[in-house]
Formats: structure tokens, C-alpha cells, sequence
């Protein structure tokens, strides 16, 4: 009755003649306030975490922006060509593009109920993710020590909020996945929790987008 | 232990802050305590505090945005007042103080006042607009309004402990940095601002995914009504404009906090920098807040004209096009930089473009009345008064966009006048008449009418008594957040705007009243028909307040103004009772409030460096998280009997109350 897909395109052109107004939920499970299908809820939920990824873009870009006016501003302090060590960078990034591809394994294996390919992906990505992370660690920790510290030079700090940002962003990624897989643990293949491995993978490919972005803009301009 | 907090931070010394702070904190207990006592607690709790209902949220936000006007008024007061008596003379307020005073109000005006005002209409109209029953994301628009609560909250704490921002509503760096300003006043700024930044940027991903992606049927988006047209314009510019705002704030704190070289003078770093940043949010934030007025005046006019609003598709493409120039005009707040001609033309020129699709709105609105039965109730006269003030105050802006002129008139009272001129003007009237068009919508009766009219007329003089003065002494070299000065021509003129909010003041009062006089008279002024304005889309088919599912059944849309189109047809007969089926709607989350909970004590502890404290809160925000992911029932059903029960008795009481009408014509 109250019947009409919200999903995909115009509102109001009633697609497929109209059955089940949804109302979804964010990474929450929610609400299909009549008869509500799955696939409505899930490209609502899916658009909107679309949006949100969207606006972190714009967040990361001003990032950008600032660390493209500073890069030079080293004030006699080192360099990116002193600094960057792009075999580490090499790794770092193989790492990363690696724990992309077993995310979408695992969001494949979650659809498709494999619980070896999914807790499989997801373990594959969270060690080459912690992997990421540790080298970065490691190269901060290393700046850090020899007095190339975020608080030398403008370039630095603008070197260090960027990527310290998307490190953050890792981070919080891996956290978000020891919980997608203790709730996929704890309470299954809900539809519910298949949405919020959706969103996480569609988080994860972008964390690897912009690390593409950095590993260009940052190490490759930088180390040149 | 408690970081940098001691005894120090309350103001024992000082008898103004002292005596404000005290006050509030009597006020907040006194109430806390009066609520606790009444037993109205655990209905609090239930009904609003853990509410995902957006018409509840919505109340919640307009209340906050009342609240705070008034707190940023009392500020507005003191420094007019200030400026007033401080001729040849250092007045009442210190520096130090007046300081304090004109960062609290621009900051409180703008994020506490103006903000949570139109999220709040956009909360309770938009869904019932587009005919569905609710956001998309429920919890999360409820997170979104308690973390604006967290912030007004911490805003309004530098009051009582520690002090607040002195760099104005902005914090310009190099002032703002940990050198000029080492105390935790940029601190407050920061943690409040950027708390409610993150519920504002969670907001304008919840309703743009509701308004391209919830509808009733039929609801295309030409026929969309342009109240929901602007907050989607308005939530386009939140999700592209917040998230720079968020950035911009980082790096200043990470300047202040670890000692980063974004926008410091020294290693490299580049205060313009800042200004360019900061202003990338802050001309899109002007429009995040004057579209979605654009979109009330549009609905008030139509309604109280009686007529289709004139040129809606013109209409939507203004809006959209004012969405996506928004971006092209920042670089006019600092001119005087020193980009150079060319950069500084293709600015000024984008600015004066904007001007046009602005113009487009204004035209359709006033061919709009012509020829229309135009009813001046209170909205309508909140809506014209913008109309004539909005022009002057879009005039000034023009003029300040020639770039020659800008160099003069730069950091002068000529610019205070022409911002306030389009946020009064524009935002703040659109902001009073949405609230007297949908207040029936929200509680179920009218507003009074001859209370609301004085607010208008107090309101609307008081601000030409208040503003145009400071045209006058801009023009005349008086350059803007004067502690004192000496000159005998400003002096006449300050006393004129000092008498001005003193008329405001008497306008507010009248709203006071008549908020008052309203409830206590709420029977007679009841409105059960639903549709006491005769209006025209769909917010005004359900009852007033609507029942938390809005629509017993989804209406079917077939045009543009579609309840008008139904209510008025010449073949109008009763609708037949629908078959009702059971609604499954989000339950209550006392996510929100547990997040603000933490929000609050944890920026707290990072104004005052209270290190653990912060590793609670994140500690105890990431459990929420997790808690709330746990739920295994998210929704509750509310039964086919229940929904025919509510909507028969809803449909009976409006067939009474109009049978009632046409008797009496």
C-alpha cells in the first residue's frame, strides 16, 4: 500500500510499479516504516554513507590544499628529498592495495554467507592494514627522532596532518572492523550488519583512494 | 589531575562575569532542580532527551537556537551599550571583557542561534513536506542535535570557568595562536565549534540523502515545494563547507595544542593561510543559513497570497545556482590581502553575480503577491519586512563587492551594518516567520496574533534604529569592535543604535509574551482543522501536531502544491477512509544524549588538558558506538488498530473543525 521504492534515481517515479517505502537507517539498522525490501534500505544506506565519504573527501582536500602551499616552507629545516624513503613508501602502498582487495573478498564472502571467505578477508585486511599502519609509525617515529618532528617547519606540520589524518582514518577502519567481525560473529548475516560491511568497505576503498592521492601529491612530488 | 583547571578559572574578581555566571548557573539548577521535583524526568527522558521522532528533534533545535538568542542578545545589548557611554570614556566593560563580549556573540549568533533555528524548521518541515515519516538516518539526526547541545553547552561554560575567545567570532590567527592568546578562551572557540560542526556536517548527510532519496509517491523533485528545495541546496553546501571548517579548525589546534606551524608567524607558516581557509566555509555558511529563509518566504508568500508560487522552476534554479556560486565568492572578505587586481576582480565580479539569482527570488516573490488576496498575518509581515530589508542589506552587499570601495569600507562599522542588514534581515526574519507559520503545525495551535505583530513592528524598526547609524558611522571612518573612542561626530549615532536594540529588546519581550499569552490561551486558539493558514503542500494534510507517523497512509502526489490542488478542486468530496496497515517505526536511542554526554566532558578535558578525562570519553564514545551497533531490535510496530484508531479520530475532529468554518462563513 504504502509501497514505493525510494532507491535508485528520481523520487516519485514509481519503479516497478510501486511496492515497499523504505526508510532506512545509517550504519544503524532501521526502520522500513511499511513494508520496506532490502535493497531500498540498502542503497539508502549505502547513498548516505556515500555523501558522508564525500564530505571526508572535501575535508582531506583542504588538507591538500594547505600542505600544497607549505610544502616548500621548510624554514632551513629538511626537505621531502632528505626525508621520504620510497621503498618504504612502496611497501606501505602495496600493503594497502593488498588489505583493499581482501576487503572486498570479505564483503563478497559476507554477501554470499562463506564464513571462511569472509573472516578470512577481513583477518588478510586488518593484519596488511595494521601492516600500513606500523610502517607509518615507523617512518614517523624515525622523522620524529631526528629532529624533523612536525613542529620544525610549516612543510612539516602540513606533512604530518595529512598523513597522520588518513593514518587516523586507518586506524579507526581497523577498529571498525574487529567490530564488524565480532558482530558478524556475535549475531550472523543479518541484513542489517551486511549493510554496515557494506559501508565499511566502501570506507576502506576510499581511505585507498586517498592514499593514492597522497602517495602521489606527498612522496612521489615530494621525493623528486 | 585537573590539567590546567583551578580555582582561578571562576571569575571571583571580576563582578559582571560573575554575577552572568552566577545567574546561569541559578537558572540551569533552578530548573534541573524544579524538573526533578515535578517528576518530569522520566517523561522528559521518554518523549524528548531519547526521541528519534524529527518533529521532536526540530523543537529541541528551535528551543536551543531561543535560548541561545537570547544569551547572544544580552551580549548585543552590553556592547551597544557599551559603545554608547564609552565616548571619551572607557565605559563599563573593560577590554579585556568587550573582547570577550562581541567573539561570544558573533560565535553564539551564528552557530547556536541561526544554525540550530533553520535545522530546526528544516527537521520539522522537511519529512512532512515530502509526505513520508521521517529521516533517513533517525539516531542520527538525533546526534546531530545533541552534539550542537554539547557545544552551546561548552560555549557557554567559558562563562562561568575560564573565559572566552577574544579574537572575535572568527579566530584570526596570529591573534588566536598560543603566543597572543595563551589562555583557554580560543580553546572554548575551537572544542565548542567544532563539536556542533561535527553535528552540523552529520545533518546535511542525513537530509540530503532524505530529500533525493524518501518520497511519497509521486513526489518528483519538480514538484517538490522550494521550503525543501533550499534545505536540500542548504545541506548541499553543509556536506561541501563543514568538513573545511573541521579541517581549519585542526590545524589551529594543532598550531595552539602540539605546536604546529600552520598559521604561525615563525618556521613557514601562513596566516593567510588561515583566512582563506576559514572563509572557503564562511561565505557557503552565510547561504547554508539564508536559503533555507529564501525557502520559508517562498512557502509564506504563496500561502498568504493565496496563489501559486509565481516562477517555481525560476525559483529552483536560483536557489541551485546561489548553491554552487556560494563557493565562487570567498576571496571578498579580504580583499585587502593583496592578491592582486585580477584575482580581486574575478571575486568581486562573482559576488555581484550572486546578487542575481538573489534578485530572481525577489521578483517571483513580489509577482507572487500581485494579483493575489494577500493576507498580512504575522508571517506574511515578518516576510515582507524581508523583502524591503533584505534589498538594502543585498544593495550594501553589491556595493562593498566593487573592490576599490571594499579597501575603504574594509573592517569598518559599514561592514557590521551590511551583515547584519542580510542575517536579521534574511535569516532572522525568515527564521521568526517560519516559526509563526509552523508553530500550529508543531503544538496543535496558533500563535497570538497581535503579540507576534508588535515583535514584527519592534523588531523591524529597531533594527533601522540600530543598523543604519552604523552605515553612517562606517562611512564616517569608525572601524568595527571599538573599546572606546574619541571622536564627537560617532558619538550621536551610537546613542541612535544603542536606542535601537533597546526597540529590539521590546521585541523580544513581545515574543516572550506572546509565547506566553499563547499557552495560556491554547484553547481558544486551537487548531484542529490541521490547516489553519490555507496552505498548499502536505505538512498541512495531517493533523496538528501530526501523530509520530505523520501519515496514516503515504499520500499520493499527482502535481506541484498537491493538498492545495486536492482541499480546492471544484469536485472536491471526503477522501474515503484508506486501508490502514501497521507502521514499523525507529525506536527511541538514547544514543544521541550519551554521546553528547561524552562530547561535553570530553571537550571539557581538552580545553583543560585534563588528559585521562579525554581517554574516557573516547573510551566510553567508542562503547556507545558499539552498544548502539548491538541492538537487535532497532523499530517497534505500531499495529494496524492503533494507526486506524489515531487517523479516525484525526479525520473526524478535521471534518468537524471545517464543517465548523464553513458554517461560520
Amino acid at each position: 500500500m504504502t509501497a514505493f521504492e525510494a532507491g535508485a534515481g528520481y523520487g516519485g517515479q514509481n519503479r516497478g510499479g510501486g511496492a515497499g517505502i523504505t526508510f532506512g537507517g545509517g550504519s544503524e539498522p532501521l526502520v522500513s516504516h511499511a513494508d520496506g525490501t532490502l535493497a531500498s534500505r540498502r542503497i539508502i544506506v549505502g547513498y548516505g554513507f556515500w555523501i558522508f565519504l564525500l564530505s571526508d573527501i572535501v575535508m582531506f582536500s583542504a588538507f591538500f590544499a594547505t600542505y600544497a602551499v607549505l610544502s616548500g616552507e621548510t624554514a632551513g629545516g629538511p626537505s621531502g628529498k632528505d626525508l621520504f624513503n620510497l621503498t618504504n613508501v612502496a611497501i606501505e602502498t602495496a600493503c594497502l592495495l593488498i588489505s583493499s582487495f581482501t576487503c572486498g573478498i570479505a564483503t563478497i564472502g559476507a554477501r554470499a554467507r562463506q564464513a571462511l571467505m569472509y573472516y578470512g578477508g577481513m583477518a588478510a585486511t586488518f593484519v596488511f592494514g595494521a601492516g600500513f599502519l606500523f610502517i607509518e609509525i615507523h617512518e614517523f617515529v624515525g622523522m620524529i627522532a631526528q629532529g624533523a618532528g612536525p613542529s620544525r617547519s610549516a612543510f612539516l606540520s602540513a606533512f604530518f596532518t595529512l598523513v597522520g589524518c588518513h593514518g587516523v582514518h586507518v586506524t579507526l577502519g581497523l577498529l571498525w572492523l574487529l567490530t564488524m567481525v565480532a558482530q558478524v560473529f556475535a549475531k550472523g548475516y543479518r541484513p542489517d550488519i551486511l549493510r554496515r560491511v557494506l559501508c565499511f568497505g566502501l570506507f576502506w576503498h576510499t581511505l585507498d583512494i586517498i592514499w593514492v592521492a597522497i602517495f602521489t601529491v606527498v612522496y612521489l612530488l615530494g621525493a623528486g | 589531575m585537573f590539567g590546567r583547571l583551578t580555582w582561578d578559572a571562576i571569575p571571583f574578581g571580576q563582578p559582571i562575569p560573575l554575577a552572568a555566571g552566577a545567574l546561569v548557573v541559578f537558572v540551569l539548577v533552578g530548573g534541573l532542580a524544579f524538573i526533578t521535583l515535578k517528576g518530569w524526568v522520566p517523561y522528559l527522558w521518554r518523549e524528548w532527551i531519547t526521541s528519534v521522532d524529527h518533529k521532536r528533534i526540530g523543537v529541541m533545535y528551535v528551543t536551543l537556537a531561543s535560548v541561545m538568542l537570547l544569551r547572544g542578545f544580552t551580549d548585543a545589548i552590553m556592547m551597544r551599550s557599551q559603545q554608547a557611554l564609552a565616548f571619551q570614556s572607557q565605559g563599563y566593560l573593560p577590554p579585556e571583557h568587550y573582547n570577550q563580549i562581541f567573539s561570544a556573540h558573533g560565535t553564539i549568533m551564528i552557530f547556536f542561534v541561526a544554525m540550530p533555528f533553520v535545522i530546526g524548521l528544516m527537521n520539522i518541515v522537511v519529512p512532512l513536506q515530502l509526505g513520508v515519516r521521517d529521516v533517513a538516518f533517525p539516531t542520527l539526526n538525533s546526534v546531530s542535535f545533541w552534539l550542537t547541545a554539547t557545544g552551546a553547552l561548552l560555549v557557554n561554560l567559558s562563562l562561568v570557568v575560564g573565559n572566552f575567545s577574544r579574537t572575535g567570532w572568527l579566530p584570526f590567527p596570529p591573534l588566536s595562536e598560543l603566543n597572543y592568546s595563551p589562555d583557554v578562551g580560543v580553546d572554548y572557540y575551537l572544542w565548542g565549534v567544532q563539536i556542533s560542526g561535527v553535528g552540523t556536517v552529520m545533518t546535511g548527510v542525513n537530509f540530503v540523502t532524505t530529500i533525493l532519496k524518501i518520497h511519497a509517491p509521486g513526489m518528483t523533485y519538480m514538484r517538490m515545494p522550494v521550503f525543501t528545495w533550499t534545505a536540500l541546496a542548504s545541506n548541499l553546501v553543509i556536506v561541501a563547507a563543514f568538513p573545511v571548517l573541521t579541517a581549519t579548525l585542526a590545524m589551529l589546534t594543532l598550531d595552539r595544542y602540539l605546536g604546529f606551524h600552520f598559521f604561525t608567524n615563525e618556521a613557514g607558516g601562513n596566516v593567510m593561510m588561515f583566512m582563506n581557509l576559514i572563509w572557503i566555509w564562511g561565505h557557503p555558511e552565510v547561504y547554508i543559513l539564508v536559503l533555507p529563509a529564501f525557502g520559508v518566504y517562498s512557502e509564506v508568500v504563496a500561502t498568504f497570497s493565496r496563489k501559486t508560487l509565481f516562477g517555481y522552476r525560476s525559483m529552483v534554479i536560483a536557489t541551485m545556482a546561489i548553491c554552487v556560486i556560494s563557493y565562487m565568492v570567498w576571496l571578498h572578505h579580504f580583499f585587502t590581502m593583496g592578491a592582486g587586481p585580477n584575482v580581486n576582480a574575478v571575486f568581486g565580479i562573482a559576488s555581484m553575480i550572486i546578487a542575481v539569482p538573489t534578485g530572481v527570488k525577489i521578483f517571483n516573490w513580489m509577482f507572487t503577491m500581485y494579483g493575489g488576496r494577500v493576507h498580512y498575518a504575522s508571517p506574511m509581515l515578518w516576510s515582507i519586512g524581508f523583502m524591503v530589508t533584505f534589498v538594502i542589506g543585498g544593495l550594501t552587499g553589491v556595493l562593498v563587492a566593487v573592490v576599490p570601495a571594499d579597501f575603504m569600507l574594509h573592517n569598518s562599522l559599514f561592514q557590521v551594518a551590511h551583515f547584519h542588514n542580510v542575517i536579521i534581515g534574511g535569516v532572522l526574519f525568515g527564521a521568526f516567520a517560519g516559526y509563526t507559520f509552523w508553530f500550529p503545525k508543531a503544538f496543535g495551535f496558533r500563535l497570538n496574533e497581535r503579540w507576534g505583530k508588535a515583535a514584527f513592528w519592534c523588531w523591524f524598526f529597531g533594527f533601522y534604529l540600530a543598523f543604519m547609524p552604523l552605515y553612517v558611522t562606517g562611512l564616517m571612518g569608525m572601524t568595527r569592535r571599538m573599546q572606546h573612542y574619541d571622536v564627537p561626530e560617532w558619538h550621536p549615532w551610537m546613542l541612535v543604535a544603542a536606542l535601537g536594540a533597546a526597540v529590539i529588546l521590546a521585541g523580544i519581550a513581545c515574543q516572550i509574551a506572546q509565547l506566553v499569552v499563547s499557552i495560556r490561551h491554547r484553547e481558544e486558539l486551537r487548531d484542529l482543522t490541521g490547516d489553519p493558514w490555507m496552505g498548499r503542500t502536505l505538512e498541512w494534510s495531517t493533523s496538528s501536531p501530526p501523530p509520530v507517523f505523520n501519515f496514516a497512509v503515504l499520500p499520493q502526489v499527482e502535481s506541484k502544491d498537491d493538498y492545495w490542488r486536492r482541499e480546492h478542486s471544484p469536485d472536491r468530496r471526503p477522501e474515503p477512509e484508506p486501508q490502514y496497515h501497521a507502521i514499523e517505526m525507529p525506536r527511541n536511542s538514547a544514543t544521541g544524549f550519551v554521546c553528547a554526554f561524552f562530547a561535553s566532558f570530553g571537550g571539557f578535558g581538552m580545553i583543560w588538558q585534563i588528559w585521562w578525562l579525554v581517554i574516557v570519553c573516547l573510551v566510553g564514545a567508542f562503547a556507545t558506538f558499539v552498544v548502539f551497533a548491538w541492538r537487535d531490535r532497532t523499530e517497534y510496530e505500531i499495529p494496524v488498530e492503533e494507526v486506524a484508531r489515531i487517523d479516525r479520530a484525526n479525520r473526524l475532529a478535521r471534518a468537524q473543525a471545517r464543517a465548523q468554518l464553513q458554517a461560520a462563513e
